[in-house]
């Protein structure tokens, strides 16, 4: 894709960036088109969210009654940064001189620093309690019309962080929360019995789908779910 | 005379009523002294049971989201045990907060080294942009809570068991005595004993009730041009503001003792609260005693 198009005034707006355009941008991140699995396990899922799920747009980042979405799994931003440039928020010039020390880009990233972050991360486990206590201040609000995503990924429930987090939403019955996990089997001692049943257990609504399967994804998100919170498990390829 | 714990409570629980943006967060400690505070506001005190990462987890999360969240326990879980959660759950987000212990040092005295949280302060110090109040009376306690509550910032409020008689309110450090042969910096619950410990001795003694920001230009008003021998009594981890004196004091000839709960071991015993002010060298005796032997 052309990315220059952003930058000069008075040209008519370009069609909006779509899925296909992704790589060209975490190109511009990398160097590199072609991106291992590992580098890209979020991607779809980000796309799906950005693009048809979460009702926010760079207009509306700062509105009360947005959706949020908070990446917990810090590390590997670059499908993050790349789905944040298509959908507006970040200007994708400025993608190149990621990590530089003028750069608001990170290999984790910093929420007063990024356009369109609700939260920074790095540290696993933060970003669950977070949301769970989002959700608790949207609903003491009344913007309950406001959705709550929080992405993690299967290692990262290693965090005991997270079991705090997920015993409280089940008992509160945060039905505007969705933790969405992207399993890719990375876990050192695995989650014997599937990643589902540890929300389940807790009470939570959860449904497994093929990480890359954007319609599946789509459903999944946007089926209705009862007075729960949503766990989605994501399956993507094995990390190598 | 309520405590500084009872204070907090009746406090926070009637300004519930009347702050809609206010949160109070807790870990079952309190749970039942805010039963009706919770059943007037379910969606606002919010108990996550015995999951004290969660508590500051939730805490940053109800900040995020535009609520004035209040997270409060015992020290050693408020501060010690998630730390990692204040340091990047409040300030690395760039929220507010308002921390509010209940304990201190060793007002469990009884309960062993589990239970006891010298390090609180120090803690917070390691990370940017913390208000440290540290009062000395419950009526202090309230109006700094008071004054916490409608602001954006974080802010640690330190309620002991440990009391001086009589509230001394105002900003910065407040000149209780005025003497010519050096000057004690006494913070919170301190004041009393330090006055009486340097009853006879023609020292200044300043009163600290609020210990970050540390009012360093009090600090150098009462030293004046020096050379200065200055005493710190803090009821924590002694020298936990030693940095801040010799920053304060940084172009001013100076001598400066440390007094506060010790580093160099462990105490392994139960017992009073004033057993513990005897072990660490925090009763009136051993403060009289180690003033006089510092001063020249």
């Amino acid at each position: 894709m052309t990315t220059t198009g952003y930058l000069i005034p008075g040209t008519p707006a370009p069609p909006s960036p779509g899925f296909a355009d992704l790589p060209g941008l975490m190109a511009l991140l990398t160097g590199d088109e072609k991106h291992t699995a590992a580098a890209t396990s979020t991607l779809d899922v980000l796309w799906v969210l950005y693009d048809r799920v979460l009702n926010v747009t760079p207009e509306t980042a700062e509105d009360p009654g947005r959706d949020r979405f908070l990446l917990s799994k810090g590390h590997g931003p670059m499908a993050y940064y790349a789905v944040l440039a298509a959908k507006g928020f970040l200007d994708p010039g400025e993608l190149t001189g990621w990590t530089s020390a003028r750069s608001r880009l990170g290999t984790h990233p910093d929420g007063t620093l990024v356009p369109g972050a609700e939260i920074g991360s790095g540290s696993l486990g933060h970003g669950l309690p977070l949301g769970v206590g989002t959700a608790l201040g949207l609903r003491a609000q009344r913007l309950t019309t406001s959705r709550v995503v929080v992405l993690l990924g299967d290692a990262e429930l290693d965090e005991g962080s997270n079991h705090e987090a997920i015993a409280l939403a089940g008992r509160a019955a945060l039905d505007r929360l969705t933790a969405v996990v992207i399993d890719n089997d990375s876990a050192t001692h695995g989650w014997p019995g599937g990643i589902e049943r540890r929300f389940a257990v807790e009470g939570w609504e959860t449904r497994t789908v093929d990480g890359r399967d954007h319609e599946a994804l789509y459903r999944a998100f946007t089926a209705p779910n009862t007075a729960r919170p949503l766990a989605v498990v994501a399956t993507v390829e094995p990390k190598g | 005379m309520q405590t500084m714990r009872e204070t907090f409570l009746s406090t926070v629980g009637a300004e519930l009523d009347a702050d809609p943006r206010l949160a109070v967060v807790l870990a079952d400690i309190s749970a039942a002294q805010l039963e009706d505070a919770a059943v007037r506001h379910p969606d606002r005190v919010i108990n996550v049971g015995i999951r004290e990462q969660l508590l500051i987890g939730v805490t940053g999360g109800l900040a995020l989201s535009g609520l004035r969240p209040v997270a409060h326990t015992f020290p050693s879980f408020l501060v010690e045990r998630p730390y990692e959660q204040v340091k990047l759950d409040l300030t690395h987000q760039g929220v507010g907060a308002v921390l509010v212990s209940s304990g201190a040092s060793y007002d469990m005295s009884t309960e062993g080294r589990t239970h006891q949280s010298p390090a609180d302060v120090a803690l917070l110090d390691t990370v940017p942009g913390w208000t440290v109040h540290v009062p000395g009376h419950p009526e202090e306690a309230r109006r700094l809570l008071l004054d916490a509550l409608p602001g954006n910032g974080t802010v640690y409020l330190r309620l002991s068991a440990a009391v001086n008689a009589e509230p001394h309110h105002g900003t910065g450090f407040q000149v209780i005595r005025r003497g010519g042969a050096g000057v004690v910096l006494a913070v919170g619950p301190m004041l009393d004993r330090v006055l009486a410990a340097t009853a006879g001795l023609d020292v200044t003694v300043l009163y600290a009730a609020t210990v970050r920001p540390f009012d360093a230009a009090g600090l150098r008003a009462a030293v004046g041009s020096g050379p200065a021998d200055v005493v710190l009594v803090e009821p924590y981890l002694a020298g936990t503001s030693a940095h801040l004196v010799t920053e304060a004091l940084s172009t001013t000839p100076h001598r400066l003792r440390s007094l506060g709960v010790r580093r160099d071991s462990e105490v392994r015993m139960y017992g009073e609260m004033s057993d513990h002010d005897r072990a660490h060298g925090l009763d009136e005796a051993s403060l009289a005693a180690s003033v006089r032997a510092f001063l020249p």
